[in-house]
């Protein structure tokens, strides 16, 4: 920062002292995100992970796994929510994503149906918490359609509810939104565009 | 206002933390006060007041570690790193800069490392340092005289440093 008494000669003088190696910023920033989950001050731990529908940006907090996003929602507006709804101690520290990312991994491979993690749901609640709670009773390779959800969900007429619980789902792909269709068979919106949605049931229709 | 994740702050502000703390305990130390200093801001985060200047803050969360890790240093019984010798005037390297900004008074070494380096006016740097800001001001310039003397900048070799 180059102020009021300054010259270039003073700027000269400072350069040796300004070179930062981002490889060694890299590794204490590696260590920076283990401090601060061996102290319990990582709230928010994320990293991001390539798969055949973009890249996704997976959140997970001491609870389990909290927001799954898709590149349309924006990963920092997602991460911007995230600060101002659970806590702005977030930090980029794939370690504790690791199980999640490693089943997506596999899901998206077709080697596995079922995810076995823990998920925390504290960004859905009421209704929608009632209809992601349904959700993994669709099997893979199923569909339901919004009224039948409804009704499983106790609130026959709440189709449109179904809807919006669908397009708010904080955990797409692992809490299945995408086995909900429209009644006439058409695959109706979806959180991650309609070609995520395809991509989606393509790959369970396949395996 | 909400604040931002808190991931952003250490990507816009790390690299100066850095060099701020390096600048004041060198190379090797500087990597244990970033380390706390960053720790110690991602615990006191959310009841930080919206729209506090973020630089000045960390760079006085800085200050401090850096304080607690001197001390420790002075009462820990291994004998203190020699400082070397400033070699031929003519030779280049990072720790020929680094023995010339140890060999600064503390008062200038920091004045140069908050003001120059972390960017804070010399008003700030006073409020961290104690005194007046006449006196910060004059820290700074001191600091980069001396320096000017015992690491004359060289030019051609600046590009091979980076």
């Amino acid at each position: 920062m180059i102020t009021d008494t300054d010259d270039l000669a003073t700027a000269a003088q400072l350069a040796p002292l300004r070179f930062v190696d981002p490889q060694l910023l890299a590794g204490l920033h590696a260590d920076l995100a283990n401090a601060a989950a061996a102290a319990g001050i990582l709230d928010i731990a994320y990293r991001t992970l390539d798969t055949p529908v973009g890249t996704l940006l997976l959140a997970g907090t001491e609870q389990g796994l909290l927001r799954i996003a898709f590149d349309r929602e924006d990963h920092q507006q997602v991460l911007d929510a995230l600060a101002a709804k659970v806590s702005p101690r977030i930090l980029f520290a794939p370690d504790r994503l690791d199980d999640a990312a490693r089943q997506l991994d596999e899901y998206f491979t077709g080697r596995r149906r079922t995810f076995l993690l823990p998920l925390d749901l504290r960004l859905s609640t009421g209704f929608r918490r009632i209809v992601l709670a349904h959700l993994p009773e669709i099997g893979y390779g199923h569909t339901e359609s919004y009224s039948q959800v409804a009704q499983a969900a106790g609130h026959p007429r709440a189709v449109r509810a179904v809807g919006s619980a669908c397009a708010r789902n904080p955990l797409p792909v692992v809490v299945p939104c995408h086995r909900v269709v429209r009644a006439d068979g058409s695959f109706g919106s979806y959180v991650g565009g309609p070609d995520a949605k395809r991509t989606l049931l393509t790959l369970e229709a396949a395996a | 206002m909400s604040k931002a994740p808190f991931e952003r702050v250490v990507t816009e502000h790390g690299p100066t933390v850095l060099r701020v703390c390096r600048a004041v305990l060198g190379p090797v130390d500087a990597q244990d006060a970033w380390s706390e200093t960053f720790l110690a801001a991602l615990r006191a985060y959310p009841d930080l007041p919206d729209g506090a200047n973020m630089q000045a803050w960390l760079v006085t969360i800085a200050h401090r570690k850096a304080i607690d890790i001197t001390r420790v240093r002075a009462r820990a019984p291994i004998p203190l790193s020699e400082v070397p010798e400033p070699t031929a005037p003519l030779a280049t390297s990072y720790s020929d800069i680094w023995a010339a900004v140890k060999a600064l008074p503390s008062k200038q070494r920091q004045a140069v490392a908050y003001h120059y380096l972390g960017g804070l006016p010399h008003k700030e740097v006073a409020d961290i340092l104690g005194g007046t800001t006449d006196a910060a001001r004059r820290a700074a310039a001191d600091g980069i005289r001396t320096l000017r003397r015992t690491f004359p900048p060289k030019p051609e070799s600046k590009e091979n440093s980076q």
